[in-house]
């Protein structure tokens, strides 16, 4: 292979201050960004044009969306503590927060799954009105950036931690970024919860 | 370090035994490589693919708009009765090939041409580094390009609706209720948006972090500019469309009603479906996207044009840092002038006087880098070879193609514009002569870097004066049609509307140049192959170059680029500098 590494992998450039995969990141988040902004900005569309729409909150299930928004904040401090126990050198204890952070992904997707299940037994479909099309539409996809965080992490706290033995700075910035989306996708539900269940 | 065979995948086959000496097998070398270069070469052979198959559905419409109601000679037989009974194009197909001419060439064609081909295989060489930041990303890319290709092309096959019909912009409401197709379609494009996702990502990590020692965003060469605003407009604004697409696909399998209104009648009937959505915002959502999409395709392009000329007037760019600046600011600029593709949707005054004078604006960076780079023409003693030729015909063509578009950016004078030949011809003109010549004169110039040989000169005559002649042949008269208010999409071209028939026989000179044109690619293909073996052998900096790929040893270099990374003492284009022993300096050389 190549004879000169690539540059910045693991320590920062001088001049930048980061590394690759930091920019990297960030870059992925704001394209994110833009796509969730192209959805919210769906929403407001539809609804400042809409003659009657209905609100979540007289048929969506505040009490579960909140435990969800517990169960997500929660998920983000414990991923920010893994990655500290990273930095302070204490592999066990990054294991177990990582863990934790795994669970409660489960546990979002579950709720979730409660959610649409009942809506779907009172005969609410997507196709049933504009408002929950939007509702059905995003929350999905919302879900789907959850589930995809939750593998990454998962990769990282089985076949991907191995990386720790050989090279304890790489991986410690892998699970960085890995929160970075994580915390990326709890901002998103942020977002989401007023907007669909309370407004 | 790779020996200096060449490598693409088609002479790959034949020299893989050859090339032992590399410990990677085949398929790791050519197939699922993660080097740069070739990743360069696996998207632009795939892209040049993509945009003669594009070339040959153009080539079918221009038939029925030369001849319309006649039978397709000699292939007609081809496309079955549920296309074309006796050989005669049913309208149907005519918009199966109109909707996926547009897709092909724009997001299969073009873009990964200019950013997937000649961004992965120049720019890391030409900041120094020795790979792309994440090469294995760099390869997921090309397979999910590839793999969007592949949706597309056999979205043609698929029954039962076929390709998509409602053109490459899927307007709704008729997107929402077309036939298969545009599921496939919208399939595709996820695809596709997610290979350029995460070739943007790369493009600017890159730059941003690998540029050599010394090389400061100021001594980038423009091409190098150009890939770095390309690669943010693809990271920001194809996400709005991939939502839009998502929105799509709701509507069409899960029955929601984004962009359908209430109480849509279609054939008489009533539309079972909830109601309440809003067809505009399809066309906000793409065109958010596609405008800035045009610039994908436009800078690229001049970034190219702005090498090839500097190199070949042997003096340095007149007015680098405007142009870096207009690039910049074009490339911000890009994301508020969407609206201006939608002035006949009756979107007030107010809203229309924002998006005129954004495009108004807008105008003048494209204007201060084309002037630029005339002016940079003025005192050179000028080499015309093949590339120069290409580069020098894109200025007026892509100048033609930018004026044409000043009245489309006006909402008096788009109304009645609006739709017809009149567009086709404007943004062809950007498109056609204007980005494929650059692309054309961005393969002779650096086919030598990847094959070691120049390509034949006299090949490359053949191929460039009748192309020229037969684009202008081709677009020229669609200016006319489109004044006397020949509509576009139109599977008769207008035969059926009783003003157009003045003009009507400008189609057939459209037809005729265009299948002119498709004869004289013929020597370009030829070149392409029979230089690989028998072109003339040239050293590392076959143009006596400045910019740093020409530093780099070895034609293609090997895996790696460099043998230690180069330090960088000076700007890209120090040309003729007064007291210097050669016409040129590489940005690498200390005095
Ligand atoms: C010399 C080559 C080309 C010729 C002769 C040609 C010709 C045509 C024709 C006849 C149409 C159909 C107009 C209609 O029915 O309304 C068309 C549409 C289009 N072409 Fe080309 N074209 C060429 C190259 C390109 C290139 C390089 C691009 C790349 C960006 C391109 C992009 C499009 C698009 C986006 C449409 C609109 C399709 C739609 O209505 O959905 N074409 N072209
Ligand atoms: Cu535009």
């Amino acid at each position: 292979m190549s004879d000169i590494p690539i540059p910045y992998t693991v320590a920062p450039r001088p001049d930048t201050g980061l590394n690759n995969g930091k920019i990297g990141i960030w870059l992925f988040l704001a394209s994110e960004v833009m796509l969730f902004g192209a959805l919210f900005a769906t929403y407001i569309l539809l609804r400042t044009g809409a003659t009657v729409w209905p609100h979540g909150r007289e048929f969506l299930n505040i009490p579960l969306a909140t435990t969800n928004t517990i169960v997500l904040i929660t998920s983000s401090v414990t991923m920010v503590m893994a990655w500290y126990s990273l930095k302070m050198d204490r592999f066990t204890q990054f294991r177990i927060y990582l863990g934790l952070t795994i669970l409660c992904a489960f546990g979002f997707m579950f709720i979730k799954y409660l959610e649409y299940s009942h809506k779907f037994e009172l005969g609410l479909y997507p196709k049933t009105n504009t408002f929950l099309a939007i509702y059905f539409t995003m929350t999905a996809l919302h879900g789907l950036h959850v589930v995809g965080g939750a593998c990454v992490n998962a990769y990282l706290w089985g076949p991907g931690a191995k990386l720790w033995k050989t090279d304890k700075e790489q991986f410690t910035n892998r699970v960085e970024n890995s929160g970075l989306f994580w915390h990326f996708v709890d901002l998103v539900w942020i977002f989401l919860f007023p907007v669909l269940y309370l407004l | 370090m790779a020996s200096t065979g060449t490598t693409t995948p088609h002479a790959g086959h034949a020299d893989v035994h050859e090339h032992g000496a590399h410990d990677l097998s085949f398929w790791k070398k050519y197939v699922f490589s993660t080097d740069h270069k070739t990743i360069g070469i696996q998207y632009a052979v795939t892209a040049l693919c993509f945009l003669l198959f594009g070339f040959f559905l153009m080539m079918l419409m221009r038939w029925q708009l030369a001849f319309p109601g006649k039978a397709i000679p000699l292939i007609g037989g081809l496309f079955g009765e549920g296309r074309a009974p006796g050989g005669t194009m049913l309208p149907t197909f005519y918009n199966e090939l109109g909707a996926m001419h547009g897709t092909i060439m724009v997001f299969l064609g073009i873009v990964p041409l200019a950013v997937g081909g000649f961004g992965n295989f120049v720019l890391p060489l030409q900041i120094g580094a020795p790979d792309m930041a994440f090469p294995r990303i760099n390869m997921a890319s090309y397979w999910f390009f590839f793999l969007g290709g592949v949706t597309m092309l056999l979205s043609f096959i698929i029954p039962p609706g076929g390709a998509a019909q409602s053109g490459w912009t899927s307007y709704a409401p008729l997107s929402d209720i077309a036939g298969s197709g545009q599921t496939w379609w919208i399939m595709g494009m996820v695809l596709l948006i997610t290979s350029s996702l995460l070739g943007a990502i790369n493009f600017i990590v890159t730059t941003i972090q690998l540029r050599a020692p010394g090389l400061s965003f100021f001594r980038l060469p423009f091409f190098c500019w150009a890939q770095f605003v390309t690669a943010f407009l693809l990271l920001l604004a194809f996400p709005p469309l991939e939502a839009a697409g998502v929105l799509q696909l709701m509507d069409r399998v899960a029955g929601t009603s984004f962009f359908l209104p209430s109480g849509l009648v279609v054939s008489g009937q009533a539309l079972q479906v909830s109601g309440g959505g809003n067809p505009l915002l399809w066309q906000h959502l793409f065109w958010f996207l596609a405008h800035p999409e045009v610039y994908v395709l436009i800078l690229p392009a001049m970034g190219i044009v702005a090498e090839i000329i500097a190199n070949n007037t042997r003096k340095p760019l007149f007015g680098y840092r405007t142009m870096v600046y207009s690039l910049i600011f074009l490339g911000f600029m890009s994301f508020i002038v969407w609206a201006h593709h939608m002035f006949m949707t009756g979107m007030g005054t107010t809203m229309a006087a924002f998006f005129q004078t954004t495009t108004m604006i807008i105008s003048i960076p494209s204007v201060a880098i084309l002037t630029s780079l005339i002016i940079s023409l003025w005192g050179g003693s000028i080499r015309f070879n093949t590339p120069m030729l290409f580069a020098l015909a894109f200025l007026p063509m892509f100048g033609i193609g930018g004026l044409t578009g000043l009245p489309l950016g006006l909402n008096i004078t788009d109304i009645p514009l609006h739709d017809t030949y009149y567009v086709i011809g404007h943004f062809h003109y950007v498109v056609a002569p204007g980005t494929i010549f650059a692309l054309f004169a961005g393969i002779y110039y650096w086919y030598p870097k990847a094959t070691g040989r120049k390509m034949s000169e006299t090949l490359g005559r053949w191929h460039f004066w009748p192309s020229l002649l037969l684009m202008n042949g081709i677009f020229m008269p669609m200016f006319l049609t489109g004044l006397a208010g020949m509509s576009r999409r139109l599977a008769d071209g207008g035969a059926t509307y009783a003003f157009t028939k003045p003009v009507l026989h400008y189609n057939q000179w459209s037809s005729f140049s265009a299948w002119g044109l498709a004869l004289f690619q013929i020597p370009f293909i030829i070149n392409f192959f029979w230089s690989m073996k028998n072109g003339e052998k040239v050293d590392s900096n076959a143009w006596q170059s400045t910019t740093l790929e020409w530093s780099a040893a070895g034609s293609p270099p090997g895996h790696g680029n460099f043998k230690t990374i180069p330090t960088v003492y000076r700007g890209a284009y120090e040309y003729s500098v007064p007291g210097a022993a050669k016409d040129f300096t590489p940005q690498d050389q200390r005095s």
